[in-house]
C-alpha cells in the first residue's frame, strides 16, 4: 500500500476505543493561527463591505484601525497558511477516488458513508477546500498589495486598483464561503473538532470517514503499542 | 456683463451656515431622509479661454482652506505642484497644443480640482457612512472626522481627484468652499481669480453665462467652443467653457465621456447584494442542512471494526 497521505505524527493507539493521532501539535498551533486570521480579515472586510456591516471596525478601533490592520492580518495569515500548505499539500493531492466520492455528494450530505469509496487522510470535500483556499488566498494577497495605498498606492494604475477592488471582493465572497462549509463539516462530522483541537480522533471515526487512511496507519505501523 | 458675477463683500457680523445635514441628498454607506427644502443648485464656471495662469486661485485655496504646501522643485514646467496633493486642492494644467487647422501654438490652461458630479463616484464608493455627503446645492464634501484612509473614493472618481494624506490618512478634495457658500459667499478661487475666468452662481446663471462667452468665442473663430457639463456624471457643479469642446482630451486629460467605471458600478452594486446572499445562503443551507440529517455521528460498530483492524485483522 501506497503511504502517499500519511502525515508525520500520524499515528494509531490501540485501546477502548482505538485513537488516533491526525494533527501533530505545531500543525494544530499553525492552523488555529491561520484560522483567528482569517476570521479577524472577514470581520474586517466585511465591515467595509457592506454599509449595514460597517459596525464591526468598532471590533477593531474604529474606521481607521480596521483599514490600517486588515492588510497586516492578510500578511500574517499568508505566511501562517503557507506553513499549513507545506504541511498538507501532499496528501491533498488529487486521486482516482476522489472524483468517484465528489459524484457521490448526495450520499455524501445524506451520511451514506457505506455508499462512497474509502478515501485517505483527506476526503474530496476537504481538498477541495484546501485547493480553494490555497488559490483563494494568493489571490486575495496579491489583489490587497494593489490595495494596500498607504505603502503600494504608486506601483499600480487607478484602472488597475478598480479590477484589484473588484476581485479582491468577489475572492473574499467565495472564501467565506468555503470556510462556513469548512465549520459546518467540523461541526456536522461528530469527533472532527476533537483532531483541531487535542490533535486525537477515535478509530471508528478513521473506520468511517477516512477508513484507506486507517489501513495505511495499520499497515505502516512499526511498532505496535 | 461677468461683473454681474463679482462676490458680495464677505459678511462680518450675523453670520449663519445655510447649509446644515437637513440639507443633504446624498450621504455614504448611509441613506438621508429627503430634505424638507431644495437648495437653488450652484456651479462653477471655468474659463479656460479666460485664464492667464496667474495660480492665484492656487494661492487662494491654500489660504482660504489653511493648507500649507511642501516647499517643492522646479520641474522645468510652468505646473507647479506637478499634481494633485492632500494640500493642492486645486491645480493648474498647462498644456502647449498645435492647432493642426491654423498651426498655431495654443497654450491650454485648465485649473484642475473637484467637479462636484451629480452623481459622484466617490460618494458611491466610500465605505463609511456619512465621510462623503452631497448637499442639495450640488456640492460633495468630505467629512473628515468620518474618513477611514481606505481609497476606495480614488477608484470611485471619474477625474482622479481625491488624494489620502501621508500625514493623517484621510482624504482630501476641494470642497467647493462649502464653508463660504454655507455663508452667501462664493469660492475663494473665484474671489482671488484676476480675469473673472473663475465666476461662481447658481448652475442656470453659470450656463447662461457661458452661453453668452461661447457665442463671444465663436465670433472669433473657435467654432468648436462649448460648455463642459458632462452627462455621464450627471453634470457637474464645476463646468468649463473650453475654446475647443470636441476636443477635451487636449487639455491635459480632461475625460470626453466621464462617467462612474463600470467595475465601480459591479463592485458597489450586485457584488454587494449578491456576495451578502451568497454567504447568507450558504450559512442557511448549512443549520438546514443540519436541521434535516441530524449529525453524522460514529457508531458503536464503527469503532469496533476499527479496533477489528487496529487488532490485526485485514
Amino acid at each position: 500500500m501506497t503511504a502517499y497521505d500519511l502525515e508525520p505524527g500520524d499515528q494509531i493507539h490501540v485501546g477502548d476505543p482505538v485513537t488516533v493521532d491526525r494533527y501533530t501539535k505545531s500543525a494544530r498551533v499553525n492552523h488555529w493561527i491561520t484560522a483567528t486570521c482569517l476570521v479577524l480579515l472577514a470581520l474586517s472586510g466585511l465591515a467595509l463591505f457592506h454599509p449595514s456591516l460597517f459596525f464591526l471596525t468598532e471590533l477593531f478601533g474604529g474606521g481607521q484601525w480596521t483599514r490600517a490592520i486588515h492588510p497586516w492580518i492578510g500578511v500574517v495569515l499568508f505566511f501562517s497558511f503557507a506553513g499549513l500548505f507545506i504541511r498538507f499539500w501532499r496528501a491533498n493531492l488529487w486521486r482516482r477516488e476522489d472524483g468517484t466520492w465528489l459524484a457521490r455528494l448526495r450520499d455524501v450530505l445524506a451520511g451514506n458513508e457505506e455508499n462512497l469509496p474509502e478515501v485517505g487522510k483527506y476526503n474530496a470535500g476537504q481538498k477541495t477546500v484546501f485547493w480553494g483556499m490555497s488559490l483563494l488566498i494568493i489571490v486575495l494577497i496579491t489583489s490587497g498589495f494593489v490595495l494596500w495605498d498607504q505603502y503600494f498606492a504608486q506601483y499600480s494604475t487607478i484602472d488597475q486598483k478598480r479590477i484589484a477592488v473588484l476581485i479582491h471582493a468577489l475572492a473574499a465572497v467565495v472564501i467565506i464561503c468555503i470556510w462556513i462549509v469548512h465549520v459546518y463539516a467540523a461541526i456536522w462530522v461528530r469527533g472532527t473538532i476533537g483532531a483541531m483541537t487535542r490533535g486525537r480522533v477515535t478509530g471508528g471515526w478513521a473506520w468511517r470517514h477516512h477508513r484507506k487512511w486507517l489501513r495505511e496507519l495499520v499497515g505502516g505501523r512499526k511498532n505496535p503499542v | 456683463m461677468a461683473l454681474q458675477y463679482i462676490l458680495p463683500p464677505a459678511p462680518t457680523q450675523n453670520v449663519k451656515s445655510n447649509l446644515s445635514e437637513a440639507d443633504l441628498v446624498r450621504r455614504s454607506a448611509s441613506r438621508v431622509p429627503s430634505p424638507a427644502r431644495q437648495l437653488t443648485s450652484v456651479a462653477k464656471l471655468i474659463d479656460t479661454s479666460k485664464c492667464i495662469g496667474c495660480k492665484a486661485c492656487e494661492s487662494a485655496c491654500l489660504e482660504w482652506n489653511n493648507l500649507r504646501e511642501e516647499v517643492g522643485f522646479n520641474h522645468g514646467v510652468y505646473d507647479n505642484p506637478l499634481d494633485l496633493t492632500p494640500a493642492s486642492l486645486t491645480v493648474m494644467r498647462f498644456s502647449e497644443w498645435i492647432n493642426p487647422e491654423t498651426q498655431n501654438l495654443e497654450w491650454l490652461i485648465r485649473k484642475d480640482g473637484c467637479m462636484h458630479c451629480e452623481d459622484p463616484g466617490c460618494l458611491k464608493a466610500c465605505p463609511a457612512p456619512g465621510a462623503i455627503v452631497q448637499y442639495s446645492n450640488g456640492i460633495v464634501d468630505f467629512d473628515h472626522d468620518k474618513c477611514i484612509g481606505c481609497g476606495y473614493c480614488i477608484k470611485g472618481c471619474p477625474f482622479n481627484i481625491p488624494r489620502i494624506s501621508k500625514v493623517d490618512n484621510k482624504a482630501y478634495k476641494c470642497t467647493l468652499c462649502s464653508d463660504r457658500i454655507a455663508v452667501g459667499q462664493g469660492p475663494a478661487c473665484a474671489k482671488a481669480c484676476p480675469t473673472q475666468a473663475i465666476v461662481f452662481g447658481t448652475k442656470d446663471e453659470m450656463k447662461a453665462h457661458a452661453e453668452a462667452r461661447i457665442q463671444d468665442l465663436k465670433s472669433r473663430g473657435y467654432k468648436n467652443a462649448g460648455l463642459y457639463d458632462p452627462p455621464g456624471v450627471g453634470g457637474t457643479h464645476v463646468m468649463y467653457v473650453l475654446h475647443h469642446a470636441d476636443k477635451p482630451e487636449i487639455y491635459s486629460n480632461l475625460p470626453k465621456d466621464p462617467k462612474i467605471s463600470p467595475i465601480v458600478e459591479v463592485w458597489k452594486g450586485v457584488t454587494k447584494y449578491a456576495g451578502m446572499a451568497a454567504i447568507g445562503a450558504f450559512a442557511a443551507i448549512g443549520f438546514l442542512h443540519h436541521m434535516v440529517s441530524g449529525a453524522n455521528q460514529v457508531s458503536r460498530e464503527d469503532e469496533e471494526n476499527a479496533k477489528r483492524l487496529a487488532g490485526g485483522e485485514r
